[in-house]
């Protein structure tokens, strides 16, 4: 398929600037069988992070599944960050081209989410118009449409479950911290054996909100804004943690790695001990494939971790929105969700309510084989709920400024 | 009376140098344009209606500015310093030396390694968990597990100045190396060592002068180049603060949009910051030329120099391609290896895993990589053959001294300063990011890089072969086609391999002006390593570092062979 | 009607200062040497012959070939052939491959156009010679053919910019009565600058000086010796 791309790039040459000016109104959501009908035959492209080979397969399944069903040619455009799609939008909002956008899909959550939610940037309500929609419980999992405790209003597609979980090397590691307090005692015994991703990295702000998490008394204060708590007061705990670990981290908190994918390598390199990963599954997917050895195991912290969702958000200019809720609602089916689930692919939690399923389509879930090193769902423990986003943004803010320009 | 055979038929051919020109520097004045407008506050879509100083004031009151700004300042200037130095020591010392042919030789190979791929293959390297730990532990370090030293992205730079001297060491020998072979280096250094000089104060008395006046501007491009580099700081350099664009990028991409008129402000500011440090390398220049005609002056002989300098610089110049090549190597291991623990020296297992999974992806992202660089390439050819002919025939030098610095605009403006802004505006006048559009925007990369390789070499063609084939009756386009071309035709193909491989190492352009929809090896490669997948990694730089490395192949190759009996055209 | 080449009026400037300043007539068949030391600027006058002056030289005056005026033409249409110091034969192309460079369009067909070339490298004494490398050729033979390459233009007339100077003493005679004889058969009007006496002499026709005066070939030479 990838080999026609050259040739696909060339049609596009000639048939875009047509497409573009010959724009028409897109169909309401509501109405599927239009919605469908549009779809059929058409180009869409998903701008989604691109730095993971596995997603990567993942969605060209997707694409082959859409090309069989819709005759959909659906197109990953690959990202190094998120934020690209998020500037390109905001480009062509600059250029005004509010119609025949490049971006037809998103995933996309947290921050990102917000700042396009705010400036009126995406095309909905959808979501809850998919035909998929009907498995999914927002009851069970409220990060589906509570995004960082912003409402989703419909406005993005739920398609994967995440959880904090800790990854550690058991044949180093007999018995693994599972609180705050024990998480810094176990740092300063074993200095140079821990570290986080460099805030403002999503997940290595997401490791402080962890830690916030184990140290503020009444956790209720997080799902405000924090310019309306006492965020001073709230977060001091936090910084006096840090301060007490920082000189026993890795490299001495003098350098960080960059990324998840980059805690993972360092894991695998044997440089640290424990490392995390919003991933229930990677650590088995990562056995699989030699990136680490079989006696990596997973835990959580006993009072529970940060869980979230992500979604597919539609820009308000994309150039066919009605590809994009086909997407939207393939990637939230059960034969998809079950794939992604399977450790084998990418092991990603389902959105979906299995008790809602078919009994075949049940069937599904329940014959994988979740590998060697994942949790199984009752030892997940508690999911807790994504703060404010506004915390994110000043705890990394504020950690730039502690510890992140302090040559 | 008429003065030359030049002059005739010039005709549309004229046309093509403001043509080149506002290639050239048109999108890049364009693009500066979109930037300058939100670092003062504007930017409609943003709700920025109005001008303002705010964008500065934040920009001011950053923590970080002063580090990234010493940062930028030190790993650029400091790369190039070493670069430059290591390059004149090296031909001084080294030109007609074994050690120094094999080096040339490594060249065309290590030039078409790109930055991030040197980057990668470098931070394995010297990581305390990478290669060169690995091979000696633990039986000499006594490490059974890596040791917790800062190597890569250490804060001062350092890992960033040495990625940066690996890779531009061998484009200033290409460049230096040409201006040589028109300078007649060789002979010119043998005649002052007959008057008693050490080897390599004669050539930095009666060679250097000549030769930096050909190698300045490809100095400064460096420069610019190290001062704004993103990939390899990303991968080698410190993170708090990075380099002033590294932290421009990340502005650029915060998810909180106003940061972008905060970037805005700090891409003017790198820009200013670039102009400087070029003020500065200018009067530099004149401190170390007084310098040189005094010591030429006084007529000291420096012969103690050559001792230790000579094998200093070749055994820099070795370690410094073995560096490059290992890295690559190590690389190459990655991509097939199953588990590989510290301190293994070797994965425990080969697997084809990636390649079989990565193969149809790769095939797809080198077809289009080759459509974009071959059509860019061809016309930055025609460009620059069509301007250099028309001054030819017009009976001028080409280009006005003037000119030259137009030429190099892109090289030298940051590309992070005028991109996003050229893309903004590419988008304001209708044009859908598109392959044509990517291409053309490749071709104000490829260009300079394709007139800096092939303006000397034109000129250094002896003319008389021109007039002897007009006095036996023909003209202007058969000498051309039949005459000074095929003559030529080394220094035309590898002119093409150097456009070739700048378009083919392309990142943010590609990004950006192809809205992500144009898949190249480097743009498919970039996001890959942000995943940080050694295995991916290495699978993909070895084929982006394959499709330069065929075009430098094919330069060498096709002249030798279309001349395989012709020893004047042997090189 | 007049025959020949001939030089009306012919000044040769570099900046201010004139050179050359001439006004002859070069009969078919005629060999007319210029002499004068380097710096005379007599090479400046064959570039301004074949209408390849370079700057800073500028130059007036007519130059008329066989009646017709060349002077504004361009170098291809005055069918003036050269002969420098060097043979200049083109590195990329084989012996055969340079002399047919030469051959006028208007011989067809590949045959003819052959044997034409075959023909000129029988009269040079280069046959079987066609295949071979210029590169690889004695400097006599590269001499004769740069000499064969130009008569194959079908030239009206031959200019000769020191075309022996870089030949040893026993090529060389052998060499200048190969190009004098075929440039006379032909009835070509020649005209040679030099500042070596022997050539001058050889030639056996008039030998002047850059302003038109004619000299004594040994004075001019020995003045010559005395500047080298």
């Amino acid at each position: 398929m990838r080999l026609l791309t050259a040739a696909h790039a060339l049609a596009a040459l000639i048939v875009l600037p047509l497409a573009a000016s010959a724009q028409e109104a897109p169909p309401e959501p509501e109405n599927w069988d239009a919605v469908v009908e549009a779809a059929q035959g058409s180009r869409v492209f998903w701008h989604a992070w691109g730095g993971d080979p596995r997603i990567n397969d993942f969605i060209e399944w997707v694409g082959d599944e859409l090309d069989a069903r819709h005759d959909i040619d659906l197109t990953h455009v690959k990202l190094s960050d998120t934020a690209e799609a998020v500037s390109r939008v905001v480009a062509e909002a600059s250029a005004g081209q509010d119609s025949g956008g490049a971006v037809d899909a998103i995933w996309i959550n947290g921050a990102n989410f917000a700042q396009m939610k705010e400036n009126d940037l995406l095309f909905g309500p959808f979501a809850d118009d998919l035909p998929n929609w009907r498995y999914i419980d927002t009851a069970e999992h409220p990060a589906i449409t509570v995004d960082f405790t912003e409402p989703v209003d419909g406005l993005g597609a739920p398609w994967a479950l995440f959880r904090m979980v800790f990854e550690y090397d058991s044949a180093a590691v007999p018995e693994p911290p599972r609180d705050v307090d024990a998480l810094r005692a176990w740092i300063t015994e074993n200095p140079g054996r821990f570290t986080y991703p460099q805030p403002p990295d999503y997940l290595g702000t997401s490791f402080l909100k962890q830690i916030l998490y184990g140290l503020v008394d009444d956790p209720q204060v997080l799902m405000q804004p924090a310019d309306d708590a006492d965020y001073d007061a709230v977060t001091e705990p936090l910084w006096a943690w840090l301060d007490a670990v920082t000189p026993d981290l890795w490299r001495s908190g003098r350098a960080y790695p960059q990324n998840e994918p980059a805690l993972g390598q360092l894991l695998a390199d044997g440089e640290i001990d424990i490392a995390f990963s919003f991933n229930p599954g990677r650590a088995s997917a990562a056995i699989a494939d030699f990136e680490l050895p079989d006696t990596v195991r997973t835990y959580v912290f006993e009072r529970g971790t940060i869980g979230n969702a992500s979604f597919i958000s539609i820009p308000y200019n994309a150039a066919n929105p009605a590809g994009a809720m086909v997407l939207a609602n393939f990637i939230m089916s059960p034969q998809a969700q079950a794939r992604a689930q399977n450790p084998q692919v990418l092991g990603f939690q389902t959105v979906l309510d299995l008790d809602r399923l078919p009994a075949d389509e049940r069937a599904r879930f329940e014959a994988l084989d979740l590998g060697i090193a994942t949790l199984r769902p009752e030892e997940m423990g508690a999911t807790l709920p994504e703060p404010h986003p506004s915390w994110m943004t000043r705890i990394a803010q504020d950690w730039q400024e502690r510890y992140g320009v302090a040559e | 009376m008429r003065r030359a055979a030049a002059g005739e038929g010039a005709g549309w051919l004229r046309a093509i140098a403001p043509l080149t020109l506002a290639v050239l520097a048109g999108p890049v004045v364009a693009g500066l344009a979109g930037v300058i407008l939100p670092a003062f506050g504007y930017m409609p879509a943003l709700g920025g209606a109005g001008f303002s100083l705010e964008p500065w004031r934040e920009l001011l009151a950053w923590p970080g500015l002063a580090a990234a700004v010493r940062l930028s300042l030190t790993t650029g200037i400091g790369a190039t310093v070493i670069a430059l130095a290591l390059t004149l020591l090296l031909v001084a010392a080294g030109q007609g030396t074994r050690t120094f042919r094999v080096l040339v030789r490594l060249i065309a190979p290590v030039l078409s390694v790109p930055h991030a791929a040197t980057a990668f293959g470098l931070a394995f390297l010297i990581a305390p968990s990478g290669w060169i730990a690995r091979l000696t532990s633990p039986w000499m370090t006594g490490w059974e597990r890596p040791p917790d030293l800062l190597t890569v992205n250490d804060p001062a730079g350092l890992a960033l100045t040495l990625g940066l001297v690996l890779k531009e060491l061998p484009f200033l020998m290409l460049m230096t190396l040409a201006a040589l072979a028109q300078a007649d280096g060789l002979r010119t250094r043998e005649v002052a060592e007959t008057l008693g000089y050490g080897r390599i104060a004669a050539w930095m008395l009666v060679v250097l002068p000549r030769v930096y006046a050909q190698i300045r501007l490809p100095v400064y491009a460096v420069l610019a180049y190290s001062m704004s580099v993103v990939d390899m700081a990303l991968i080698l350099g410190p993170t708090r603060p990075g380099p002033l664009a590294v932290v421009i990028l990340d502005w650029m991409s915060d998810p909180n949009l106003f940061m972008r008129f905060q970037a805005a402000a700090a891409a003017l500011l790198l820009l200013a910051l670039v102009a400087g440090a070029l003020v500065l390398w200018r009067l530099a220049e004149e401190g170390a030329g007084a310098l040189c005609r005094l010591v030429a002056m006084r007529g000291m002989r420096a012969t103690a120099l050559d001792r230790p300098l000579r094998p200093l610089a070749l055994g820099l110049g070795a370690a410094g391609a073995a560096l490059v090549l290992a890295g690559l190597a190590g690389l190459a291991v990655w991509s097939v290896a199953a588990l590989w623990r510290f301190p293994d020296a070797w994965p425990a297992g080969l697997t084809l895993r990636i390649w079989q999974a990565q193969s149809s992806a790769i095939a797809g992202a080198a077809g289009i990589t080759a459509l974009i660089g071959l059509i860019a390439t061809v016309a930055a050819l025609v460009l620059v053959l069509g301007w250099l002919e028309a001054a030819h025939r017009a009976g001028r030098r080409a280009p006005a001294p003037a000119v030259l610095p137009l030429i190099y605009l892109p090289l030298i403006v940051p590309q992070v300063v005028f991109l996003p802004g050229m893309q903004v505006l590419a988008l304001m006048a209708g044009f859908e990011g598109g392959l044509v559009l990517v291409m053309a925007v490749h071709l104000i990369f490829v260009l300079p890089y394709v007139f800096l390789s092939l303006a000397d070499p034109w000129q250094a063609w002896d003319a008389r072969a021109g007039t002897v084939a007009a006095s036996l009756g023909a003209g202007p386009w058969r000498i051309l086609l039949t005459v000074r071309l095929p003559m030529l035709l080394r220094p035309v193909l590898t002119a093409a391999a150097v456009g070739f491989a700048v378009s083919v190492a392309q990142y943010l352009p590609t990004l950006l002006i192809g809205a992500g929809r144009v898949a190249t090896l480097t743009t498919e490669a970039v996001a890959l390593a942000a995943g940080g997948n050694r295995r991916v990694i290495g699978a993909w730089a070895l084929a982006q570092m394959l499709a330069p490395f065929a075009g430098f192949a094919l330069a060498l190759v096709v002249p030798a062979l279309a001349f395989r009996k012709r020893k004047g055209m042997a090189v | 009607m007049s025959e020949g080449l001939r030089l009306e009026g012919v000044e040769i400037a570099l900046g201010a200062a004139p050179l050359v300043t001439l006004d002859i007539t070069v009969a078919p068949g005629e060999v007319v040497t210029i002499m004068g030391p380097s710096g005379s600027g007599k090479s400046a006058l064959l570039t301004a012959i074949i209408g390849a002056l370079p700057p800073p030289f500028s130059a007036r005056g007519r130059i008329r070939l066989d009646g017709r005026d060349i002077t504004d033409l361009p170098t291809r249409a005055r069918r003036v052939g050269i002969l420098f110091q060097d043979d200049i034969l083109f590195p990329h192309l084989s012996v055969a491959g340079n002399l047919a460079f030469a051959l006028p369009s208007h011989l067809r067909g590949r045959a003819a156009r052959t044997a034409r070339v075959e023909e000129a490298l029988a009269d040079a004494g280069l046959e079987g010679m066609g295949a071979r490398d210029p590169e690889t050729l004695s400097g006599g033979q590269r001499a004769r053919v740069a000499l064969m390459r130009t008569l194959l233009a079908e030239p009206r007339a031959l200019l000769l910019d020191e075309p022996f100077s870089r030949l040893d003493a026993d090529r060389r005679a052998r060499i200048r009565s190969f190009v004098f004889a075929r440039a006379v058969a032909r009835g070509l009007p020649v005209l040679m600058v030099t500042h070596d006496a022997e050539d001058a002499r050889a030639a056996g026709g008039r030998v002047l000086d850059p302003r038109g005066a004619a000299v004594t070939p040994g004075v001019v030479a020995s003045a010559d010796d005395c500047r080298a």
